[in-house]
């Protein structure tokens, strides 16, 4: 929102800029300075892809650039390639090994990636020195040729225009990446990995994605850079470089296009605004940063929008067209979800320890029991977010037990968490957004159903709030049109009356009712037993990780079992049966 | 085997300066949850200052020394107020950064004071024509001796003083659950200074004994550091234990990789097992597995 109009001004003064400064800048070594800032920039919009948007941490941004740059320095120089064919060459080099960096966040995130890719940086660093047959070593390669654009671009003055180009439309495109289904599918995953994948978002190829983009982007920087100085050597694709970049995407602000490119420029020409200083000059530079890092926290840009702000105003929401869709496709009472001799231990801890139970389509189906006795972990084994020790789990006709969460949630099952898990940074529209991509259709789809998700639940209003500001009822009710905006067979909520005040709770309950009435399909884990008999068709009670009982609301309530491992002690639990029943 | 043992001496040495340096970033990491990328700093800034107050005012090396700690200390505590304090309540990435801004600031703070030529540093022991001994066909450097005993003594006494001491108990009760520990009336912002003027002047000693073996320059601490950075992350973040091992035995791996895989890619040998050793180990060496919860 609101979006489309600042992209129209940013495309307006950048386009100027990219004319005007090649002839501002009349110096030589000013306009060297231009080409080295464009370059660099471009790398630095890797990272607003790479960190600012899925946020991954790498330290190997200078390893990209430096794959792009041989790639044109021995295609041009070597093997007599044109420039246009050298390029994409360095370009798919970077993009594999972004693969294959990407590849590990499977495994590894936060301090241990970031040790990773400086791991991946010293090792590009140790061959461009050493492997001198191929990169010509320490001494590095020159005779780098520039490419031809209409023109050859023999002067420093044309090859920044060319270069500033480049930069121009790499900055649109990451733009506007930004708002599209893969660009909120990688801050999803930033925010909220777990919440990203139990909405059908294969986190694992967003981030892999994110990293190969970013690769690509800092290649072609790289390639720029070495045709723009047409010498190249392994020292300038160093962690130290990958070092500079990182901190030219926090000083300027990472979640943003022009925040990488002030950043980019800012510390480009910093050292030269500084070099009267002489021998201190990068005393300084580094206590700009730490200034910076420590009074702007979202960089100079989000210090700037944050002014801005206060003045923009956020547009209306445009109302949906037709109603959500909610509730099922299928016929009412058959079985969609069947739980066969579930189990899942952690070590010696027994947590669900062979549970059998079905769900049928329409019902509102309610797991119980007391505190510990596995309904969590119940629901983690059903939406995939545990792989279950033995046990199968059928849904909609297929085994799901072990499937990953995004793959469960596609085929059409949405939920919400205990513990809220929205993307906080991000605004309701934009959580909900997520959510409806979970549906098939194009952005026009996955836009008509979030709004319809939103009016459903009411929130329309809040649309433009970021997720974290709002208060905790209202963000529980996030959690619920997000799941909804992906129109699932089978919403499971984990506790969601939890926290919530009295008048809180009837809302709650009301819009809980209001799905049934639309007939969808619901797992309800709830401790609070008033919300439960309100709701429920159907109980499944669990303690220390097995089925106790189950059955119909009434019965199963009046069960002495149950009421024992509610209470405690069978005497009194066997006289408040009674008087139940 | 004599050269087997010769390799292992000195791949042990040298890992216990890797040690020492990793235990610095090891107990500010769980002090205040900061990943301290100048820890390698300190290094190069205690070996500048060792030189300094050595040469330039003349004094006895071992009270040098001294003082030398003394003024890591004060820097421990600046940096803590400085730096640690205003970021306390940021996300890892901005505090990383910072620590970096940091180290930029520290490498180029010497460059300009100390000028680029390296400097020598007498070693501790200074005995005999060979500053060393031979025994059963292996070469003792006394310095390489120093360093493991200086690494054997701090490991064992400062196990004893987080076990056995009040003010160690505290200091682990902050490192733990700052909240509680406030709760219970221990002051926690003294703790954590205390912490960083620990782990400064531990930094500062080991780069004092690895500088009689490497030359003091600016650029010293950069690769130390990012080694340390490395053993702390393999040890498990955060393990005292790990981070030791993990030192040690990179200090064993790159030595022997220098010796029988190749000497220009010896950096670039540690750091593959590295990342291999994090695919397939990630909770650490003495680690166990963590699920998440949801």
């Amino acid at each position: 929102m609101g979006r489309g109009r600042s992209g129209v001004a940013a495309i307006a003064l950048g386009l100027p800029l990219v004319i005007a400064l090649p002839l501002a800048v009349t110096t030589r070594y000013g306009t060297n300075l231009l080409i080295l800032a464009a370059a660099l920039s471009i790398s630095t919009l890797g990272l607003t892809v790479l960190l600012g948007y899925a946020g991954q941490i790498s330290l190997a941004q200078a390893t990209f650039f430096g794959v792009g740059a041989y790639a044109v320095a021995l295609g041009t120089s070597r093997w007599g390639m044109d420039w246009w064919f050298a390029l994409p060459l360095g370009l798919g080099a970077a993009t594999a090994a972004g693969v294959v960096l990407g590849m590990t966040t499977l495994k590894l995130g936060g301090h241990y990636l970031a040790m990773v890719t400086i791991c991946f940086q010293i090792i590009f660093s140790q061959i461009a020195t050493n492997w001198v047959a191929v990169t010509g070593g320490p001494d590095g390669i020159s005779g780098i040729r520039r490419p031809r654009f209409f023109t050859p671009l023999d002067t420093a003055q044309q090859y920044a225009w060319f270069a500033l180009g480049a930069l121009f439309l790499v900055g649109v495109g990451v733009w506007f990446l930004r708002d599209s289904a893969l660009g909120r599918s990688m801050r999803a995953v930033r925010e909220n990995e777990l919440a990203a994948e139990a909405l059908g978002v294969d986190s694992l190829r967003v981030k892999v994605t994110a990293f190969a983009l970013s690769a690509a982007i800092a290649a072609l920087g790289g390639a720029l850079y070495a045709s723009g100085f047409r010498y190249i050597s392994p020292d300038t694709f160093s962690l130290d470089q990958s070092i500079e970049v990182l901190a030219m995407a926090l000083a300027g602000g990472a979640q943003a296009v022009p925040g990488s490119i002030i950043g980019g420029f800012l510390l480009t020409f910093l050292p030269e605004w500084l070099r009267d200083l002489k021998r201190i000059y990068l005393v300084v530079y580094g206590a700009v940063i730490i200034l910076v890092i420590l009074f702007m926290p979202e960089g100079l840009w989000g210090w700037a929008r944050l002014l801005g702000r206060r003045l923009a105003r956020p547009r209306p929401l445009r109302p949906a067209r037709r109603p959500l869709p909610v509730g099922g496709r299928g016929e009412a009472g058959e079985t969609i979800l069947a739980l066969e001799n579930l189990g899942k231990h952690f070590g010696g801890l027994k947590a669900v320890d062979g549970v059998d139970f079905a769900v049928r389509r329409g019902e509102v189906h309610a797991l119980i029991g007391p505190n510990g006795s596995g309904k969590t972990t119940c629901i983690n084994l059903i939406s995939g977010l545990y792989r279950p020790t033995f046990g199968r789990i059928r849904f909609l006709g297929r085994e799901v037990a072990g499937m990953r969460p995004n793959r469960v949630a596609r085929r059409g099952m949405a939920r919400t968490f205990q513990n809220i898990r929205l993307f906080r940074d991000l605004s309701v529209w934009e959580n909900v957004l997520v959510g409806a991509q979970r549906a098939l259709g194009g952005e026009a789809a996955v836009r008509e159903r979030a709004a319809a998700a939103l009016e459903f639940v009411g929130l329309e209003a809040q649309a433009a709030e970021r997720a974290r500001n709002l208060p905790y009822g209202t963000q529980k009710l996030v959690e619920i049109a997000r799941a909804l905006a992906g129109t699932p067979e089978l919403l499971l909520l984990d506790e969601p009356g939890a926290g919530l005040n009295q008048s809180e709770k009837q809302e709650l309950v009301d819009l809980l009712k209001r799905l049934r009435a639309h007939g969808l399909t619901m797992l309800l884990v709830e401790h609070d037993m008033s919300l439960v008999t309100q709701l429920s068709e159907a109980i499944t009670v669990l303690n220390f990780g097995k089925k106790i009982s189950e059955g119909k609301p009434d019965d199963v309530l009046a069960d002495p079992v149950v009421v024992e491992a509610y209470l405690g002690n069978r005497d009194a639990a066997l006289g408040l049966a009674r008087e139940h029943a | 085997m004599a050269i087997l043992g010769q390799l292992a001496f000195t791949g042990l040495a040298i890992g216990g300066v890797y040690a020492l340096i990793a235990l610095g970033i090891v107990l500010i990491y769980r002090a205040t949850n900061v990943v301290n990328f100048a820890q390698g700093e300190f290094c190069m800034l205690g070996a500048y200052a060792l030189v300094f107050i050595w040469q330039g005012a003349r004094l006895d090396y071992f009270l040098a020394a001294a003082v030398a700690l003394g003024l890591m200390a004060i820097l421990g505590l600046l940096f803590a107020l400085g730096l640690y304090y205003p970021l306390r309540n940021r996300s890892f990435l901005p505090v990383i950064i910072a620590t970096i801004g940091a180290s930029i600031m520290f490498q180029n703070g010497a460059l300009a004071v100390f000028g680029p030529s390296p400097e020598k540093v007498r070693p501790v022991i200074e005995a005999g024509p060979t500053g060393g001994v031979m025994l059963g066909g292996i070469f003792f450097d006394y310095q390489y001796v120093v360093i493991l005993g200086v690494t054997l003594v701090l490991v064992v006494t400062q196990y004893a003083f987080f076990e056995y001491t009040l003010l160690g108990k505290k200091m682990q009760a902050t490192s733990q659950d700052k909240d509680m520990a406030r709760l219970l009336g221990i002051p926690v912002t003294l703790m954590i200074a205390l912490t960083f003027i620990y782990s400064t002047a531990l930094g500062g000693l080991a780069g004092m004994l690895v500088a009689p073996i490497y030359f003091v320059t600016h650029k010293m601490g950069a690769v130390l550091g990012l080694k340390a950075f490395a053993v702390t992350i393999a040890g498990g973040f955060g393990d005292v234990r790990g981070a030791i091992a993990g030192g040690l035995a990179l200090g064993v791996i790159e030595t022997f990789g220098a010796a029988y895989v190749s000497v220009v890619y010896k950096d670039a040998f540690a750091f593959l097992l590295l990342i291999l050793f994090l695919l397939f180990r990630p909770q650490g060496i003495f680690g166990e597995k963590v699920a998440e919860k949801a």
